[in-house]
């Protein structure tokens, strides 16, 4: 069948499952999209105010669903609007395909209208790249990139797609059922083999002997499909159970061996515990230095076991004494029936005990509306069922601590590269991937105002997300910095320039709802949740002052912490 | 601290090198020397890269650099077992009083005269990186006008080949 090259790429996208792409066009995806003219009944195509959004929509579609998010954009300007987004899905290991329309072979390397090299930009921040300038090849490029993008260690795939390409014509032949593996690169298979049973022995006896274990649950655990097994193996052992910031949701946050978030801003108990346990338990996790902080005091008395499907993140960033690299699910269901029963009572019970003195707690007194009680109603309010996507800072942390994530994907945020702006677009990604669930995009003024032209396509497509803005007109995580690290010299961190909220929402066709006392809150909550047909921001107004704790100082080790309720005092 | 050699099997594209530099940059790795050419099979090219730390700098390299998709197998070479070459052209200033003197140790290094002007010599050597160093260093009193190093390439001693070795192996 003769088709052109714009017309196999759509047709690749179908084979691919693909039923929604998020972009924006121009000069050199004019093929492209008009071959998503022809073909748009198959493929939805989101048209967002910005590439940015489109890249971001893209990976909050692929966080909600599992499936690979694809967003398009132009050469030049549009691919590098891009980059942010892409940055961000490398950074937090999300399947996106990228495809950036190129100007013609013939114009390349000329400095070309809107010509920029985004293979050489993206470089360090996609998994890997590919530019077509053979129609031969294209059909087989973008099967590459998706299986790229899925295997293993997901990430981020560009395809740079040169204008003539897309116009000549070849013969598309579809792909055949049971052809992935084709197209999937055979060393990740290898290094991913199965554990033999004198491994799996061993690790269970190391487990089995531990007398004060504690399991660090990464992302990882939610993109591997592993939280069932790994809630089996807290279960049985008795093991407590931390998460980090990309782990929430793989564990229960409702959970009695849950113990809160570990590192920068992890509750007193997890931080405390992780210092003096005899084992770490770390699952398809990093060990960024949020979660280590002092790395040569981190889990000092502990030995550790790192499960990663990525060997490059062994050692990388501490010592590690039982490396495995492979499938999470895998290797946990192997585990699992060699484990002993409650394997560490004392240390279950001193943990509990721990849980019940060093409550995450804030100062409800003055009757002040306050961030945490925001946090606190919604997660009422809907259940504890809906999405929740954050935009980077004060509100993030907050939004991470107070609702209790019971479901992977559930909790959708930007924890690797902190791309403030990333909430919104995320959460619209979200609510078409995910329309059977309520989403709210947890936001901050700061980061709200830098990418809130989405609210023009939440509206345009009646995506009825709900933007809580926790509004203290202030870039309230750098004023936190500056007020306990910086002897409260406020540089450029106020933002309090007039803007009025409700009114901008309404100007896009949304609705915008003020709250500014404690008990307008469930109101507006629920108005907002009956509103199906387009989306609504609710302004919270709180104190410019309001901090996260706890939080571990700049080079501390991570159980030096600052509980929040001396410096509350102290205020 | 000590060198280290990798020998990388790589895809032959366009691209595959600038990826291979710039994970050694945004991951703060130190490349020593850096070779490349194209293997047996035309669509494979093989990379000789001699780099700088421990045991554990190495291993984070080679896992860093797996994970690169162009990248088809990485071989640690260890000196004990491999064959190490560099080859250099050195162009020597040569008056005719000095000339002897040269062409002596020329013959000392095995190594081999490629051209001859009125008042410079230029001079192949081959070897392994010292041999090229102490070449090199002796020359330096007649004047050394240029130099050029391929950096150091490397292969296996015995009937081993990379093209069967594990991608994740270390050995």
């Amino acid at each position: 069948m003769k088709l052109t090259g714009a017309e196999i790429l759509v047709e690749c996208l179908k084979e691919q499952g693909v039923d929604t792409v998020f972009g924006y066009p121009g000069g050199q995806v004019l093929f492209i999209y008009d071959a998503l003219y022809k073909y748009q009944k198959d493929i939805r195509h989101i048209l967002t105010s910005h590439e940015q959004g489109a890249a971001h929509a893209a990976d909050g579609y692929a966080r909600a669903t599992g499936k690979v998010g694809v967003c398009i954009a132009t050469s030049g300007p549009g691919a590098t609007n891009l980059v942010t987004g892409i940055a961000t899905a490398y950074l937090d290991s999300v399947p996106i395909v990228a495809i950036t329309g190129q100007v013609p072979t013939n114009l390349l390397g000329k400095d070309s209208f809107q010509e920029v090299d985004i293979i050489g930009i993206t470089m360090p921040i996609t998994k890997h790249s590919f530019m077509v300038k053979d129609i031969r090849v294209l059909a087989d490029t973008v099967r590459r990139a998706f299986a790229i993008a899925k295997q293993g260690r997901p990430g981020p795939v560009l395809i740079d797609i040169c204008k003539d390409v897309t116009a000549a014509t070849w013969d598309y032949e579809p792909m055949k059922p049971g052809d992935l593996r084709r197209y999937q690169p055979e060393k990740f298979t290898e290094t991913a083999r199965d554990l033999s049973d004198a491994e799996v022995s061993e690790l269970a006896e190391v487990i089995n002997r531990a007398q004060k274990p504690i399991l660090i649950s990464g992302g990882g655990v939610s993109i591997a499909d592993a939280c069932d097994e790994l809630r089996a193996i807290a279960e049985k052992t008795g093991m407590p159970v931390t998460t980090t910031l990309m782990g929430l949701g793989s564990f229960p946050g409702t959970h009695e061996l849950f113990t809160g978030l570990i590192g920068m801003h992890g509750t007193k108990t997890t931080n405390l515990a992780t210092s003096q346990a005899d084992l770490i338990l770390a699952v398809g996790t990093r060990f960024s230095d949020r979660v280590v902080s002092k790395v040569d005091r981190f889990a000092p008395r502990a030995k550790i076991i790192h499960i990663d499907i990525d060997a490059a993140e062994i050692g990388k960033n501490v010592r590690i004494d039982y490396p495995v690299i492979g499938d999470i699910k895998k290797i946990l269901a192997q585990l699992l029936p060699k484990l002993n029963s409650n394997t560490c009572p004392d240390w279950t019970r001193q943990i509990k005990k721990w849980k019940e003195t060093y409550r995450l707690r804030y100062d409800n007194s003055d009757g002040k509306l306050k961030p945490q009680y925001v946090i606190e109603r919604l997660f009422e309010l809907t259940g504890g069922d809906a999405l929740i996507t954050t935009e980077v800072g004060q509100h993030q942390i907050w939004a991470a601590q107070y609702f209790k994530y019971t479901s992977p994907r559930q909790f959708i945020s930007s924890g690797g590269l902190g791309t403030m702006g990333y909430g919104l677009g995320a959460s619209i990604g979200a609510k078409l991937g995910r329309p059977d669930k309520r989403v709210i995009n947890v936001a901050g003024d700061g980061s709200f105002r830098m990418n809130c032209n989405e609210l023009a396509t939440a509206v345009e497509y009646r995506v009825p997300v709900i933007i809580a803005l926790i509004n203290n007109h202030v870039l309230g995580m750098v004023r936190q910095w500056q007020n306990l690290f910086y002897g409260g010299r406020y540089s450029q961190s106020t933002i309090d320039r007039g803007t009025n909220f409700v009114a901008l929402a309404e100007a896009y066709g949304a609705v915008g709802i003020n709250v500014k006392r404690p008990e307008e809150v469930d109101p507006a909550i629920k108005r907002a949740l009956e509103v199906v047909d387009r989306p609504v921001v609710i302004n919270f107004d709180i104190d410019m002052d309001d901090k996260v704790f706890p939080i571990v100082p700049p080079g501390a080790p991570i159980d030096e912490l600052i509980d929040g309720t001396e410096a509350q005092a102290a205020k | 601290m000590a060198k280290h050699t990798l020998s990388v099997l790589v895809e032959n594209h366009p691209g595959v090198l600038s990826r291979v530099a710039g994970l050694f940059t945004r991951r703060a790795f130190n490349i020593e020397s850096l070779a490349v050419g194209v293997t047996e099979k035309p669509n494979v090219s093989r990379m000789t890269i001699v780099v700088e730390g421990d045991e554990h700098d190495v291993e984070q390299i080679r896992r860093q650099l797996n994970k690169l998709i162009d990248v088809i197998r990485i071989k640690h070479l260890r000196e004990e077992n491999s064959v190490f070459r560099e080859l250099a052209l050195i162009k020597v200033n040569a008056p005719p009083a000095d000339r002897a003197e040269i062409i002596q140790l020329v013959e000392i290094f095995r190594a081999k005269i490629v051209d001859v002007a009125a008042d410079t010599l230029t001079i192949e050597a081959s070897g392994a990186s010292d041999k090229v160093a102490a070449l090199e260093e002796l020359l330096k009193q007649f004047g050394i006008k240029e130099i050029v190093r391929t950096g150091m390439i490397a292969i296996e001693r015995g009937n081993k080949l990379i093209s069967s070795a594990n991608g994740t192996e270390n050995n």
